[in-house]
């Protein structure tokens, strides 16, 4: 699988823009915004691993960013546990449930693999807005506390929370970067390559699918448990299928297997949301239209577009050096034959 | 090398496989004909491990194989190429090829978080065992191109590659010549015996007749997932039954 081809200074300067944004912004309103997309992004990257690079389409992402969330509002709000402790339970609470659903889930393919996960992802919603006693029902969980300060480093503004998630997202990213371009990595693609040739090939499917499971409900419970201490209120309604399908949006139009595909699609979109907010629901009328013409003209996404062309490029580059060599070669034989 | 003990494979009331007995050795090649649908691909399915059979034995270098997954009879060494090849479009020939030695590596999930050296290692041995198969398949010189770009004919020759690179000791090639010209189907068969000139055995279905009475050691005949005939090109060619259900009494004559 290729690499994501953007060259080491192009990151740089991604660096240095998101560093530099709050100060650009200077407004707390669209630092907020823009901490919302990254804690998207987050949890998008971890969806894009198992839908994207393995290729199995898990409707129940939201319903485990919902479980890392609540991880938190409950563990803070009822129990009084400090929020860093509480943060780290969520992700592995997550990828806990992960194991258990993954290995269930998995046993079905395509289809009914998808149609699994949405009733999963249901399951949890229902969970959550039924039992009352521990989740605190429908009025949801309020007054969350914020991520408590680590030594110096205080957590409790719109500024220092913004540098917080972007720390999680460069982590997340660098992790998942990884992940796909190590040999793992090339194992899921050959997953979603073609099952049936990629356990000819020796990969145990069901380990190799349960892992990348797991590791993206991993994602999402830790995205949630920011989530948590971001917004510091939080619904059951955040478990439902819609909040997936946001996230399967974000992925599609950054680009479906790549690894800044679900980063670029989580801040294009969620500012596009916010710049047709005046039109209220009427924002579906642009918002439906675009989505389809991006699937017709750019079905890889933006990223994949990009990347696609450049790897076009140089395979055409190797063909054109190697026709120069043909034609000088045979002008030289001309040559000596002369 | 591979014994194959009173294998039968139902599907609800169909019978694709019934009880097969055979026997391929070490270092021919075996070829399996019949008409569609006789349980030539069913046959590859049981052997690879796709399907469970029904009933019967699978032996596999002395150690039975029957109702392993198709990941574990990889390991032992079952390579295997489909009709239709997979490839990730997108990529280059290369890149496609690098996870066909994963199976002979060891490292796991942690070195890939801690970037260890024995992934490291283990992710140059991959891509030097791509750059060697592509390089026995002929290949090399599309290395980088993309995967959707290469002819029919470089695709198959990328399959080959893929099963090889699992470091195979049989390779079972289903119709490995299906969609490309005569004379390519000539190159094709020159490789599979290259392929067994460097130590391997090797197994095909087809249906050029050509190429398999000229390439096949030994040639086992299925109908109706039965065998009803197997033995040298020689003698397929003027058993009775085999003209009758396959080759036609004009091949026969000819």
């Amino acid at each position: 699988m290729p690499s994501t081809a953007l060259q080491k200074p192009l990151l740089a300067l991604l660096l240095v823009a998101a560093i530099a944004f709050p100060v650009i912004a200077a407004n707390d309103y669209y630092i907020y915004v823009m901490s919302l997309a990254y804690i998207m992004a987050i949890a998008a990257v971890g969806l894009n691993l198992i839908l994207g690079y393995t290729g199995q389409l898990n409707l129940a992402h939201a319903g485990f960013m919902a479980i890392g969330a609540y991880t938190v509002g409950i563990l803070t709000v009822d129990y009084g546990v400090p929020y860093w402790i509480a943060f780290v339970i969520a992700g592995f609470l997550s990828a806990f449930i992960g194991v258990f659903a993954g290995l269930l889930s998995l046993r079905l393919k395509g289809h009914f693999f998808s149609i699994f996960t949405l009733c999963v992802g249901f399951i949890i919603y229902l969970i959550i807005e039924k039992w009352d006693a521990l989740t605190h029902g429908t009025v949801g969980i309020i007054d969350i506390p914020a991520p408590t300060g680590i030594g110096p480093l205080r957590f409790d503004h719109t500024w220092s929370q913004y540098y917080l998630v972007l720390f999680f997202l460069v982590a997340s990213l660098w992790l998942m970067s990884r992940i796909v371009h190590s040999l793992l990595g090339r194992a899921f693609v050959a997953i979603r390559n073609s099952e049936d040739l990629a356990e000819t090939l020796g990969i145990s499917l069901m380990r190799t699918k349960v892992l990348a499971f797991v590791l993206s409900t991993f994602y999402a419970g830790m995205a949630g448990a920011l989530y948590a201490g971001f917004v510091r209120f939080i619904g059951p309604g955040m478990a439902l299928e819609s909040h997936t399908f946001d996230m399967i949006a974000f992925i599609l139009v950054g680009g479906i297997g790549t690894l800044f595909g679900p980063l670029l699609g989580a801040i294009l979109l969620t500012w596009l949301t916010q710049s047709l907010q005046f039109l209220q629901d009427y924002r579906m009328i642009i918002f439906g239209p675009l989505l389809i013409l991006l699937v017709m003209y750019f079905p890889q996404g933006l990223i994949g577009y990009y990347r696609e062309r450049q790897i076009k490029r140089a395979a055409a580059s190797v063909q054109d050096r190697r026709l120069q060599r043909a034609v000088l070669g045979s002008g030289q034989e001309a040559r000596t034959n002369a | 090398m591979l014994e194959i003990q009173g294998l039968t494979k139902r599907f609800g009331g169909l019978t694709a496989v019934r009880d097969v007995t055979t026997s391929f050795e070490r270092g021919r090649i075996n070829a399996i004909i019949g008409p569609n649908g006789a349980g030539k691909t069913t046959f590859f399915n049981l052997v690879s491990g796709s399907h469970r059979p029904t009933a019967g034995r699978i032996v596999f270098d002395g150690q039975d194989v029957t109702g392993l997954r198709p990941d574990q009879v990889a390991r032992l060494g079952v390579a295997r190429t489909f009709q239709s090849t997979h490839l990730f479009d997108q990529a280059t020939v290369l890149d496609n090829l690098i996870v066909g030695h994963r199976l002979r590596t060891s490292s796991t999930f942690w070195d890939v978080i801690f970037n260890t050296q024995r992934l490291k290692e283990d992710e140059r041995s991959c891509r030097a065992k791509a750059k060697e198969v592509l390089n026995f398949v002929g290949l090399s010189s599309v290395a980088h191109h993309r995967a959707a770009d290469i002819s029919q004919e470089e695709r198959k020759r990328v399959a080959f590659a893929l099963a090889l690179a699992t470091d195979p000791k049989i390779v079972l090639l289903d119709e490995p010549a299906g969609g490309v010209n005569p004379e390519e189907t000539l190159g094709l068969a020159e490789l599979i015996r290259k392929m067994v000139r460097s130590g391997l055995t090797v197994c095909l279905i087809e249906h050029k007749m050509d190429m398999i009475m000229s390439l096949a050691d030994k040639i086992v005949v299925l109908d109706h997932g039965e065998m009803i005939a197997e033995g040298t090109p020689a003698q397929i060619r003027s058993d009775q039954r085999v003209i009758e259900a396959y080759l036609g009494a004009d091949y026969a004559a000819a």
